[in-house]
């Protein structure tokens, strides 16, 4: 029991990271109805860009929460800029082109990020310092760390603020006409392209925060560690409904379990014919049956096509 | 329009062809070449090792030891069959890729080297030996400790370190002597390396007592080992032995921490490195791991080797520059009794080579096996690998690897 719940926390805690990730998906699909496939290597350049500084800073001696504050503050600012301007630069342009160009556009952003990262960075595995010890916290047979904890809460506390945004602020509310609509919300008065600016700004910045829990969390960063991390945050934002934001929330925090979940037993159950390392065909079998048994995804609701 | 050229052609041809029945006169390049002495022969010496990717310092460690033996011997004007030689490095990149290292392999055919050393990988030396054996280049690999790729039958691989038939046992000896553990996991990253090493440490462990609770797998890919830890620490081991490299193990030590693993950990070369050290930070403490070869210091030309090394390349020697030097100077001593750079005539002196190279005394056995290469375990000690003791195999193969 110890190990399932330990198994469980596991899950819970990659699969926040997953959630935020998928956030930035699902917004940008809620709006534009584009798969931006660029917002995993996005996330890996924050994830980078806080390793840097947080290397730099450490090494001159300040107070860990400030190394960390800054770092955290760099790596928004980077993905930020970077996710406006590729919006603008790649995506813009295509906004009425036919749906395969910006998804095509958007592989061919990906790619360049991850070359430019693999020249900025090089190609080998980088390592995050330790800027604070992890102490464990163990209740009952179950050993957390304080990081482990802090992930989680943190990324709880921005899907929450995030939610409340887009509820209850003037901007929210012209996210959600935009993603309605955007030709009627512009002749509201709404103006389109500084909301879609906006959702960017958005998904990068918790993209980024969230590249950096990975780096915190495994301690190690590397020019494709993106590719991974997006394919699962897509599967995650398909798998709660991809447009809709507590949907994504729900897929991360599913798929995250799922996945520690059938690493832990997936041996024991198949008699050893199938090892952990069969851990992610698991989560994408999920990704599968969720498709087939509830195309919209878990939380999904049936919109018409709107091409 | 489109008829003029062609009929112009035609006119071209025309006035050629005539040439071509008679007898040319000789090129005037000919000339000149006659009179002088034998000139300088060029001997291409391939390197083939991952210089991009997660393996990329390993891989251009060992590219910079081929490169300094040919620089070498290069400067010491070696004559070969009464003709001045001079050496010339082609290096390739495998990415530590089955797939692309036959790709480099072909390439290294094609631009006529007359000796490889490489690969790095065990999952990429094997698939390019069959391309080495079959233009009849001979390969030696300075890394490659899987013992598959000796035993293919060809006649063209070599390698200069102990196989894992003696690493892994020499670990799951150890494990189970001096370290007195009971209850071990096994872990491998999925590659023919991690596999063929973990279990060759299965076997040894299990014979010598131990249980072996759990064997899992992780990918050469992967960073999040949380789950098959959270599961081996159920089992409650004393030992978890990794068969893989540095980028994975160096995460997993750190998430063994995190969870609150006591068990020692232990690995085979791919963890001994500086990189394990940096990624694995304290957690990395106390971890052990085995090597193939003496310590770099305690090397016989260890010491004059590393200063010359940092002197060139402003880095420390991160693994095996040293075989990589050795290979190509042992390649050299086969050519030198040979009396020929050609890669059929240096084949068979290459099985006879007694050489005193960087690492110590070479010679191989009838497959191309280092004869008595010594295997070091290693700890990591106030951030540093500590070597705790050398064991030679004695060349004993074990059975399973006849077959």
């Amino acid at each position: 029991m110890d190990i399932f719940l330990q198994q469980l926390v596991n899950g819970l805690v990659l699969g926040s990271i997953y959630a935020l990730v998928a956030l930035g998906y699902t917004m940008v699909y809620g709006i534009l109805g584009l798969i931006n496939f660029a917002h995993g290597d996005i996330c890996m350049i924050g994830a980078l860009t806080a390793l840097t500084v947080a290397q730099a800073l450490a090494a001159m001696g300040l107070p860990p929460p400030l190394v960390l504050a800054l770092a955290a503050l760099a790596a928004v600012l980077v993905c930020v800029a970077l996710g406006v301007s590729i919006e603008r630069v790649a995506y813009r342009p295509l906004r009425r082109a036919p749906r395969l160009a910006p998804l095509i556009t958007a592989i061919g952003v990906s790619v360049l990020l991850q070359y430019s990262a693999a020249l900025v960075w090089g190609k080998q595995y980088l390592s995050m310092p330790e800027v604070v010890k992890p102490s464990a916290i163990v209740w009952g047979g179950v050993q957390l760390t304080d990081l482990q904890a802090f992930i989680f809460l943190l990324a709880c506390a921005l899907m929450g603020a995030l939610l409340w945004f887009i509820q209850s602020s003037r901007m929210g509310r012209a996210m959600r006409a935009t993603e309605q609509n955007p030709d009627v919300a512009g002749l509201m008065g709404v103006n389109v392209n500084h909301v879609i600016a906006f959702t960017f700004l958005l998904g990068s910045a918790v993209g980024a925060i969230a590249g950096m829990m990975v780096v915190l969390y495994y301690g190690v960063g590397h020019y494709f560690m993106g590719f991974m991390l997006g394919l699962k945050a897509f599967t995650a934002a398909v798998l709660g409904g991809i447009g809709n934001v507590a949907g994504a929330m729900l897929g991360g925090l599913l798929l995250g379990v799922v996945e520690s979940l059938a690493a832990g037993y997936i041996g024991d159950l198949t008699g050893g014919v199938l090892g952990s390392n069969y851990r992610d065909v698991f989560a994408f079998l999920v990704l599968i049956g969720v498709l087939v048994f509830r195309p919209s995804g878990i939380m999904g609701q049936h919109t018409g096509d709107r091409a | 329009m489109v008829r003029a050229p062609v009929i112009g052609l035609g006119l071209a041809l025309a006035l050629i062809l005539p040439g071509c029945g008679k007898e040319a006169p000789p090129p005037p390049q000919k000339q000149v070449a006659t009179p002088q002495p034998p000139e300088a022969v060029t001997v291409k010496i391939g390197s083939a090792s991952p210089l991009t990717g997660p393996q990329a310092h390993i891989g251009i460690d060992i590219r910079n030891g081929v490169q300094l033996a040919i620089e070498d011997a290069n400067a010491a004007n070696i004559e070969i069959g009464g003709r001045k030689v001079k050496f010339e490095l082609v290096a390739e990149d495998d990415e530590a890729n089955p797939t692309k290292a036959t790709t480099v392999a072909q390439k290294l055919v094609d631009a006529k080297v007359s000796a490889v050393v490489g690969h790095f990988n065990s999952g990429a030396s094997i698939p390019a030996s069959k391309i080495y054996s079959d233009a009849g280049v001979p390969q030696i690999s300075p890394s490659s400790t899987n013992p598959k790729y000796t035993l293919q039958g060809f006649k063209t691989t070599f390698r200069v370190v102990a196989h894992d038939d003696q690493q892994g046992p020499t670990l799951g000896r150890y494990a189970a002597g001096a370290v007195k553990a009971k209850r071990v996991a096994v872990i491998d990253d999925s590659t023919a390396y991690g596999q063929g090493i973990a279990d060759a440490f299965e076997a040894t462990v299990k014979a010598a007592g131990a249980k072996v609770l759990a064997r899992e797998h992780t990918t050469d890919k992967d960073t999040d080992f949380k789950a098959i830890l959270t599961k081996i620490k159920g089992l409650k081991p004393d030992l978890i032995m990794f068969g893989g490299i540095d980028p994975q193990a160096g995460p997993m030590v750190k998430q063994m921490a995190q969870l609150g693993i006591k068990a020692k950990f232990m690995g085979g070369d791919g963890i001994q490195t500086p990189n394990f050290i940096k990624l694995g930070g304290d957690a990395a403490e106390g971890v052990m791991a085995s090597i193939p070869g003496l310590p770099k210091d305690q090397m016989p030309g260890g010491k004059a080797f590393l200063d010359k090394y940092k002197a060139k390349f402003n880095a420390e020697v991160e693994l095996y520059a040293p075989m990589g030097y050795d290979a190509v100077m042992v390649f050299i001593d086969a050519m030198k009794r040979a009396g020929s750079t050609e890669p059929a005539k240096f084949l068979p002196e290459l099985g006879k080579t007694r050489y005193q190279g960087v690492i110590g005394p070479i010679a191989f056995d009838d497959k191309g096996d280092l004869v008595n290469g010594p295997i070091t375990i290693y700890v990591v000690k106030s951030g540093k690998w500590d070597p705790l003791e050398t064991v030679t195999p004695g060349g004993a193969p074990s059975a399973e690897a006849k077959k």
